[in-house]
Order: C-alpha cells, then structure tokens, then sequence
C-alpha cells in the first residue's frame, strides 16, 4: 500500500533527509468578504496521527479542503508542502495520487457495489479512456482487506451501515496509494466500537509511513490517537504540537467555553479529558 | 479491524443485492447483444404497417441503395414496395434509433452529473426552448425554419440556464437543476401566450404533434442531421464514463480524485445541449426516454458509466423504435405523436422503479 508513498519519499532529494510529512503557511480563505480560514500554518508530520481539532465553525473541513486542492487558497502567499513537493503548484492528477481526502458526508443514491466504489480510487491512476486493469481491481481488494470489508465486495454501498460505509471511503481513499490522507470527521455518526475501528485503522496506517491529517469532534478521541494536534479556534490555529501540550486546561477552556481538567489513563498514560460548563 | 465484521460477512442483503452483481458480471455479453437487438429492431420495425413487407425485402432495398444488390444476389424490389422502405419508413425508423440513443445518453450524462435520478436531457430548459423557437415559426407559418427555430431556441435556453446558475455563484448541481427550472417555466409559458393569442385551427394540430414529439415527418435529412449528431456528440459523451464516475460521491470527490470539476461540467452540458438540440430539431420534444432509460439500464449494469453509457444509447435506440412503430400502428391509419407512447410506457414503468425500490430516489 505505501510503495508509492515511500518510493515519492525517496525520490526527493532534499537538504533534510528522509519525509518531512505536511508543511502548510499561511493559508487563507474567505467567501462573500469574510475570512473563514486567516493564515493557518499547519503541520502534520510524516508517518504519524495527526489531529485537526476546534469547535464548530473553526474551519477545519475549509483547511482539509483548501490543503486537498479542492478549493484554491484567497491568498497568494500560501503554501502547501508535502515531502518538498509543492502540493498547490502539483497537477490535479499527480496531486490526487499523493493525497486522497476522505469526506464527511459522501453519499450515493446509485446501485454501486463496494468495489465499484473503491475502484473509483484508481481514477488518478489511469487514462480516462481506460477501464478497470487487474492491477487496479489488486490494488482495490487490498485497499478492502486494509479496512476489513473484503466480505462485502460485492455488496451494495446503500445497503451499508454507517460504519461500514465510512470504511468503504477510506479503502476508495487508500485505492488512490496516496502518501498523505486527509479526512474530515471520520468518526462522526459512527458508534464506540466503530468510532476506535475507524481510529485503529488510521493508527495502523500512519505505521506503514502514510502521513494522516484527520479533522476529529471529540476530543478524547483525540487524545487516545493522535501524536500530534492542531487547534483551529475562527480560522486561526491557537495552538499546535504534542497531543499532551496542546489539551490543557488553559488552552482549551477559552477556545470551547468549559472548564476542562485532565486525568491521565492509568494504562495508556495517555491524558483523560473531562468537561463541565463554567459558571 | 476485521474482528466485529467477521461474523455478519457474506451478502447478507436479500437476494436483490445477491443477483445483480452477479448478473454484472455476465456484462461484457451486454453490448453485442444490444447491438443484434438493434439491428433486428430496424430490420423487422420497417417491415410493420401496412403493404406486406419481409425482413427480406427490406435487406434487397437496403442492399439495392447501397449498390450492393448485385453482389449479394438479391432480387430488387418493386419501385413502390422500395419507395415506401427508401423513402418512408427506413428514414424514420433510423430517426426514431439516432434520437432514441441520443437521448438516453443525454438523460445518463445528467443525472450524473446533477447526481438527481429525476434529470433528464430537457432539464436545462432545452425542450421549452426549443418548443418556443418551433412554436413562432409554425404560427408564422414558416414550417420550414422549424428545425432551426427549434435548434436555436434549444442553445438560447442552454445560454440562459447557464448564465443564471453561473450569476448566482459556482455552476452546483442544485443551481444548475433550479436555473434549468427557471428558464423552462418561461419558455413554456411564452409559447402558451404565443399559441393562446395567434394560433389558428391549422397550426394547433401541427404544434400539438410538435410539442408531444413525433418522427412522422422524418426523411434522410433528418436521419442524417439526428445520426451525425448522435455519433459525433453522443461519442464524446459516451467516452466520458471515468470523469462521470469520479462524479458518483459528488463535487468534492470527483475534484479530490483529480477532476477539474467546473470545466468538466460545462463541457458536458454544452455537449448535452447541442445533441439534445438537434435531436429535438427533427423530433420534438420526446418525454421519458431519457428519463427512464438510464435507469432501466443501470439496473443491469450498476452505476459504473463505462458499460452504462454505450448501453443505454443501445437501449434507447431499440425502445424509441418501437415506441414509435406502436404510435404509428395501433390506431392506424390515424397517428399518434411517439411523445404519448413514450410517456404512457415510461410513468408506469418508472412508477414501477419507485415503488421497486430506493434504488433511484
């Protein structure tokens, strides 16, 4: 699954050796003349969980969208790296081989199989005139067996659960053998078991040297999986670093509007967070 | 990850969602077959209807036209029997075939790309357009002009639609359906006004046909102008099946997969636009087929547009054919405009789909 990742590693030749994973200054983004996102810097190092974090409105889905390329960034000076690679400047196709975006809410009405649905990854790959190889169907069922649906190939995306569905986004983003994926919510509307299913497979990818940014709600998700985390508070980043840095009381109780206080998981050691209203 | 699915795994979904993969499987049988069917359709279509015809006859004019007559051995026809294939029902059956697959590939090229199952290939307002254009030159008495008035009136509506969707802000799927709406409204109700206020006795039963959408009148003009639009325009949409593929999650997908999404969709509705237009130059505006088609079709073939587009085109050709031969058969010697066949064949059906199953709503 990472060949490509690792062998576009390789292949750069920077000053600093080895992946330098997501590097993105100064980006900004506004509708109507009101700025939603006003220079975020962000970094998502490689091969490692990283977690886009704030409230409702901070603007993480328009940063996830603006850092894939689907909406150009309002502001000249922004720049968007990956691995050296200049990702704003890269051609739609080339860019949708090195980073694939898993959405919120992607739906379908149509009669799609969950391969058909997953082949849909190998796009970038091929000629547009071109069908299916038996390459990409390989690639396909690989991408199915990372997330644990190789028993639903043949099922119907409409017949899934929203579990199941959110797996079949992330094979579709994983057929796509990008080096860095981005994803929005991926554990929204999903139940406890699938939610730590979701995060696990992630966690599992990032091992393999995939770079992963993902934009999550709940912050003590957060806080099992990610290395890594930006806080996004009205389309600037408040703060940004290690996991046990950032959710602190003092920075996320202006941010959010509670009162925070953090236990340590005596098996994990990882932080525990809990929440009351100030007042 | 595989823990908690291992137990449910399998096709657990009832049998729909058993059979129909496997029937996809068996697809690459599909496309010849459609295409025996098509050519059997023609053969056998043009031999129905009064005068005693075979399948025969029909190959020894055809043959006879072509100049191949002499090679083939085969005995050439009476004048009369070969004016009536030559000239009467071989232009209009090829018609009925080239508007057919044209509009079942503009109906498939639509609803992927608005992602709504109730597109169809007049969604832009194109058909109300159109009726209007045909509608003032029929009532000015200039019969002639009519598939140019109808053409233009097509692309004037397409031009609007666009530039009101594009005034509102990006080209979305849902601005694009709304200034589709729009336009069409007021298309239609311009060619009532014109129709109310100066049609006289002659002209309704003319514009009656026109607007229901009928092939009566088609010759080897229409044949021509109705085929090379089809294979021109209707190849370049047809090959279009990866790009509307990357569609099926929506905007956002198809750019993430690499689609340069807003460039895609205009060139797409212009296409659609100029087929559907010079198709409904020649025939009117014929309702249901490509509405219906493209989901009759998707329910063999699944949503995948490789197999789906050539398919439907197949498909449409095939049921516009007989569609037709029905409007000119059943109350013979009187004629029905295809329009009323297609539209008294295609509700049920689709309210059939609906009640199918969520398959296409």
């Amino acid at each position: 699954m990472t060949t490509t990742a690792t062998g576009a590693r390789t292949a750069t030749t920077g000053t600093t050796p080895g992946p330098r994973g997501l590097d993105a200054e100064r980006v900004s983004w506004s509708v109507g003349g009101r700025l939603i996102l006003d220079g975020v810097d962000a970094t998502a190092p490689a091969g490692a969980v990283s977690g886009l974090l704030g409230p409702n409105g901070s603007g993480k889905s328009t940063l996830l969208r603006v850092l894939a390329g689907v909406q150009p960034p309002s502001d000249a000076g922004a720049r968007v790296a990956f691995d050296d690679a200049d990702l704003l400047g890269l051609g739609r196709r080339k860019r949708a081989r090195v980073l694939a975006l898993v959405e919120q809410e992607a739906s379908t009405d149509l009669p799609l199989t969950v391969l058909d649905a997953v082949l849909l990854g190998r796009i970038p790959h091929r000629s547009l005139l071109a069908g299916d190889s038996d390459a990409d169907r390989a690639v396909a069922h690989r991408a199915l067996a990372t997330v644990g649906m190789t028993a639903f190939a043949e099922r119907e995306v409409t017949t899934l659960s929203g579990g199941e569905r959110q797996r079949v986004h992330m094979a579709r983003a994983l057929a796509q053998e990008p080096a860095l994926i981005l994803l929005d919510e991926p554990t929204n509307h999903l139940d406890v078991a699938a939610q730590l299913d979701a995060l696990r497979t992630l966690r599992a990818l990032a091992e393999d040297g995939v770079t992963v940014l993902a934009a999550l709600h709940d912050l003590n998700l957060a806080a099992q999986t990610c290395d890594h985390v930006v806080l996004l508070s009205e389309g600037r980043v408040v703060a940004a670093g290690d996991v046990r840095d950032v959710l602190v009381p003092d920075v996320l109780d202006p941010v959010y509007g509670v009162r925070t206080e953090v236990l340590t998981h005596p098996r994990t050691g990882r932080p525990v967070l809990s929440f009351e209203l100030p007042g | 990850m595989t823990t908690r699915t291992a137990a449910p795994a399998g096709p657990v979904a009832g049998p729909a969602a058993t059979v129909r993969p496997a029937a996809r499987r068996g697809g690459v049988w599909w496309l010849p077959a459609a295409v025996v069917a098509l050519v059997a359709t023609v053969l056998v279509a043009v031999t129905i209807g009064p005068a005693d015809l075979s399948v025969g006859d029909v190959a020894a004019s055809v043959a006879g036209h072509l100049g191949l007559g002499g090679v083939l051995g085969l005995e050439p026809l009476g004048t009369l029997q070969d004016g009536m294939v030559w000239q009467l029902r071989l232009p209009r059956v090829l018609t009925a075939a080239a508007v057919g697959a044209g509009l079942a590939v503009c109906g498939v090229v639509m609803q992927s790309l608005t992602r709504n199952p109730l597109a169809d290939p007049y969604l832009l307002g194109l058909s109300s357009g159109a009726s209007l254009g045909a509608v003032l030159v029929l009532v000015a008495g200039l019969t002639v002009l009519l598939p140019v008035a109808a053409f233009v009136g097509a692309v004037a509506a397409l031009v609007a639609a666009l530039t009101l969707a594009g005034a509102i802000g990006t080209i979305t799927p849902t601005r694009t359906v709304l200034a589709g709406l729009a336009v069409s409204q007021l298309a239609a109700a311009a060619t009532s006004f014109v129709i109310f206020w100066s049609a006289t006795g002659d002209s309704y039963r003319e514009i009656l046909s026109w607007l229901m959408g009928s092939v009566a009148g088609a010759t080897w003009t229409s044949v021509a102008v109705t085929g090379i639009a089809v294979l021109v325009l209707g190849t370049l949409l047809a090959s279009s099946g990866s790009v509307l593929d990357a569609f099926t999650f929506g905007d956002t997908a198809a750019a993430a997969l690499g689609v340069p999404v807003a460039r895609v969709r205009w060139l797409l509705l212009v296409g659609v636009a100029l087929l559907t237009g010079a198709l409904v130059s020649q025939s009117g505006s014929i309702g249901f087929v490509g509405l219906i088609l493209p989901h009759a079709v998707r329910m063999l073939t699944g949503a995948r547009h490789r197999l789906l587009l050539p398919l439907s085109a197949l498909c449409g050709a095939s049921f516009l054919v007989w569609a037709d031969t029905l409007a000119r058969t059943v109350f013979a010697p009187r004629e029905v405009p295809v329009g009323i066949v297609t539209a008294a064949i295609g509700a049920p059906v689709f309210a059939l789909l609906l009640w199918k199953g969520r398959r296409i709503a």
